[in-house]
């Protein structure tokens, strides 16, 4: 039986003792002070206090500290920057935090074969970065990626605006090396991109460091394309950018990004420091990024700004340069933290629907916010159909929480009746867990959990995460029940 | 545990502006104690979740916050990054006031800056006669005997610099005249730290003002801006320094001046929070403080016809590109001087390590969180570093000099005064 990991109400001293004996004192924290900013992630409604973290700099490090951990029937959780938004990273039932913020090394870059192998810590943005004179990048980019590590897009499997093209981490990354949960090491894939057997890379990405750690990852490099345009079409409401995101589609382009930042957000960004010039009159502007060879790109130009006629753009603004693109694009992936501006909280939504019924799910969403009487705005990779309803709200106030959280019930159902799935990119964690039931039967869930159980037998690596618990196995072991109680 | 200790008596607004953070983590990689780190609480986000946590009385008050606070730069890289606004800077010196009210400031090195920030630097007479015995122990070698003796105090010796010649550290005179067609009149900040070791450097500024059409006046009545009473967690000092500053620069020579011009980086950053400091009474003073750069770039510089060849890295003081958001315009005074060629380096925008008085308190930080530059610096090999800050300009020189760099380390303006002194027109 899966997750009978519990732990001790405190750490020995000889766990704190044996663990700080690997990554040294400096790096192993076990005061109460020292642990409280570990107690949540990105998404801060449900902290929960680990019995210690450690930062290892080397794959050897976080084995030794995995093994130790298991020795004392500790649970673990891996960590890298904590920028996730599902909880992914809390560590329910005082697990240990194995933190990857430390292991930054570029390991390999290979131009050649267009792949780069890099330690889990490695900043998103930072690798692109580091080989931009290769003229590569690496084109996951979530709106977190100037802060956010691989080994964290990893295991949440993130995407970002680039997604529509582009694709999800899953499409970029070759194979890993993973510390499994009882202390041995694997390699899984191949830096070829074939690995003939069961796609395991494709099991491990996405799984929410449910099957171990990830120490070492292959990721596929990109060519910068040779011609970049975006382009602003700003119209006075929603439903007609998504209609134009329709129109695009349909007729055949795959640009490189469709993005709707609606009014309340667009408003929100330009008070901040991300501030990009963006009409704070217009109802919805759709950022469309197109790249490819130069000759494409004045025809795609054309093609586009005609549909856009059609759905009453108000105007289209195409960026000057590539400094002018770089602001947009800061602004929409500062979106998120401006929403700060408006209340001290913020949820941030993911789910996804038939791109076709974006304008019609808006529209309810909207309604259910109202219903509610909640803030809401929208931004969201409306070319993928992954929506982002964000309420801002101040978890101080009981009331308003429950409403925000009733309401973010609600926006999931509705995705999921009309054909959609529960996240597109923020993962499942502890926020979606007991929801996942909308979704899937219980026999698909089981076989998810025998799947988790073939890497992570006893539920000590990550406990608490994506696969609801049985009511069974709370039943059996009383401990186990810290985190089937977590309020979302 | 006392209420101190819970936090009740936290001052209140600290609860409110760590309210701003919706705890994104944007601001995580711009912060360099959390690159060196990779703690959650050596970084902004942790920094600002510790206070929430005080505030609130969910932990203490305690050594670990206090630890935090400190090692902290204070560069306030995270606000440029920082989507939601948060005023961190801000909120790090009331967390400091905090820390410091509760006596869990200690060590020897907290005891004397206390010291030094109370009784010295706030009194020119003091400051100049210790820097004077200094310059004297450096000419007889007492300085390497001391530190021989007390190596505790080597990292102090090895950032300062020789004392300049009695010459230098002279005041500077009241009024100078403009040059050529007159545009307007400045006051200058003189400063207590640039007045005493970068007389140089003030010279050179009040030459390049006069040069572009400005009185330049420096109101005898003027004293330390307060800015590292304030990083430290004194306040109520900082405060009493401001009102000082509000007096002297309001009618130099009986009417208003056009700006108050600053040529360091951090005064200038504390003279613009006056207003912040004293509501209804500062913001005159603050509203009309510029950077040297930036005034000359906002009126238009008077391009010097002399050249000076060479490559220049011009390195941005946290205290001008984070806390005034000046990052363009040192640039461009310098792309002005003919055959002088600037060269970007990659580390240019975070912190050098100096941070005020945090080089000689947080010695290891400090010299961590300056290597990557370095390494940069030595990647682009100019002849020149140019940075507008004192603490950076003795950071940027000690490190330079402890790499085996041949780059000399200016001031923009030193550069721009030495072009305009090449054109044979003075």
């Amino acid at each position: 039986m899966s997750e009978k990991f519990s732990n001790p109400e405190a750490p020995s001293p000889i766990l704190i003792e044996r663990l700080s004996g690997v990554v040294g004192e400096d790096n192993c924290l076990s005061r109460p002070e020292e642990l409280f900013a570990y107690g949540c992630d990105g998404l801060t409604l449900d902290a929960h206090l680990p019995s210690a973290v450690v930062l290892p700099r080397t794959s050897d490090q976080v084995a030794e500290a995995v093994a130790i951990c298991r020795e004392f029937g500790h649970a673990f959780v891996p960590r890298g920057a904590g920028t996730g938004l599902s909880g992914g990273a809390v560590p329910l039932n005082g697990a240990v935090v194995i933190c990857c913020s430390r292991m930054q090394s570029i390991l390999e870059v290979d131009a050649d074969n267009r792949l780069a192998v890099v330690q889990p810590g490695v900043v998103n943005a930072h690798l692109s970065e580091a080989i931009r004179h290769l003229g590569l990048f690496y084109a996951p980019d979530p709106s977190s990626q100037q802060a956010c590590t691989i080994g964290g897009n990893v295991a949440e499997n993130s995407g970002g605006p680039h997604t529509l093209k582009y694709g999800t981490t899953t499409n970029h990354v070759l194979a890993v090396e993973m510390v499994l949960p009882d202390a041995s090491r694997v390699r899984l894939g191949s830096p070829t991109g074939f690995a003939p057997g069961y796609d395991l890379v494709g099991a491990a990405v996405g799984s929410e460091g449910t099957l171990g750690i990830v120490t070492e990852i292959t990721v596929r490099l990109v060519e910068i394309p040779e011609a970049v345009e975006t382009v602003l079409a700003i119209f006075d409401e929603v439903p007609a950018a998504c209609r134009l995101v329709g129109g695009i589609i349909r007729s055949g382009m795959v640009p490189a990004a469709l993005e709707v930042v609606d009014q309340r957000t667009i408003r929100a960004v330009e008070a901040s420091v991300y501030k990009a010039g963006l009409p704070t009159d217009a109802g919805a502007v759709l950022i469309i990024e197109l790249d490819g060879a130069a000759c494409e790109m004045d025809g795609q130009l054309q093609r586009i700004g005609e549909l856009a006629e059609g759905e009453g753009v108000r105007e289209m603004r195409v960026a000057r340069d590539a400094q002018e693109r770089a602001l947009f694009w800061r602004a929409r992936k500062g979106a998120f933290g401006a929403m700060g501006r408006l209340a001290p909280d913020l949820y941030v939504h993911d789910a996804v629907v038939p791109r076709a019924k974006l304008p019609e799910v808006l529209e309810e969403i909207c309604a259910i916010g109202d219903r509610h009487g909640l803030t809401l705005s929208n931004v969201f990779h409306a070319g993928d159909g992954n929506l982002h309803p964000n309420i801002s709200f101040d978890r101080r106030d009981p009331d308003e929480l429950a409403r925000v959280l009733a309401a973010g019930k609600e926006m999931l159902e509705l995705c999921v009746r009309v054909g959609g799935v529960l996240t597109g990119e923020h993962g499942v964690g502890t926020e979606k867990r007991d929801y996942m039931g909308m979704l899937f039967e219980p026999a698909d869930l089981d076989a998810m959990r025998r799947l988790r159980d073939a890497f992570n037998p006893d539920g000590v690596c990550n406990p608490g995460k994506l696969i609801p618990t049985t009511r069974a196995c709370t039943e059996s072991n009383p401990k186990a029940r810290g985190y089937d109680e977590v309020p979302l | 545990m006392s209420d101190n200790a819970l936090g009740l008596d936290l001052d209140p607004s600290i609860l409110d502006g760590s309210l701003d953070c919706v705890h994104c983590g944007l601001c995580l990689s711009a912060c360099p104690t959390y690159r060196v780190t990779g703690r959650e609480n050596s970084s902004p986000r942790g920094r600002i979740y510790l206070l929430r946590g005080v505030a609130e009385g969910k932990i203490e008050l305690g050594g670990l916050v206090a630890d935090e606070l400190g090692l902290c730069l204070g560069c306030r890289a995270c606000e440029t990054e920082c989507p939601s606004g948060v005023e961190y800077g801000a909120m790090l010196e009331k967390g400091r006031a905090a820390v410091a009210e509760a006596g869990l400031r200690r060590g020897w090195g907290a005891r004397v800056e206390r010291f030094a920030l109370r009784w010295i630097l706030p009194h020119p007479g003091r400051l100049h006669a210790l820097v004077s015995i200094l310059g004297l122990a450096q000419r007889l070698g007492l300085d390497r005997l001391t530190t021989a003796a007390l190596p505790v105090l080597a990292p102090a010796n090895d950032l300062l610099p020789r004392v300049p010649a009695a010459a230098e550290r002279r005041r500077l005179p009241a009024f100078t005249p403009a040059q050529g067609e007159r545009r307007g009149r400045v006051a200058l900040l003189e400063g207590c730290v640039m007045a005493e070791l970068f007389g140089e450097i003030n010279r050179a500024t009040v030459r390049v003002l006069s040069r572009n059409g400005f009185d330049v006046l420096v109101p005898p009545e003027q004293g330390c801006c307060g800015a590292l009473h304030a990083h430290a967690g004194d306040p109520s000092m900082a405060r009493g320094l401001a009102e000082k500053n509000i007096e002297a620069f309001a009618m130099p020579g009986g009417e208003p001046v056009d700006a108050v011009v600053s040529n360091s980086a951090g005064c200038g950053a504390a003279l613009r929070e006056v207003g912040q400091w004293l509501p209804g009474r500062g913001e005159a003073l603050a509203s009309r403080v510029r950077d040297v750069c930036e005034w000359l770039d906002e009126v238009g510089l008077r391009p010097p016809a002399g050249s000076l060849p060479g490559r220049v890295c011009y390195d941005d003081p946290c205290h001008l590109v984070h806390a005034q958001g000046v990052a363009e315009a040192p640039r461009r005074i310098l792309a002005a001087i003919p055959k002088l060629e600037p060269i970007e380096h990659a580390d240019a925008k975070s912190c050098c390590g100096a941070a005020g008085t945090y080089n000689l308190l947080q010695v290891e930080m400090s010299q961590q969180v300056l290597a990557p530059k370095l390494d940069a610096l030595a990647d682009a090999d100019p002849d020149w570093i140019a940075s507008g800050n004192p603490g950076c300009l003795l950071q940027l020189a000690a490190g330079a000099h402890a790499r085996g760099l041949r780059a000399s380390v200016v001031h923009p303006v030193q550069l721009l005064d030495r072009a305009y002194g090449q054109d044979g027109q003075d």
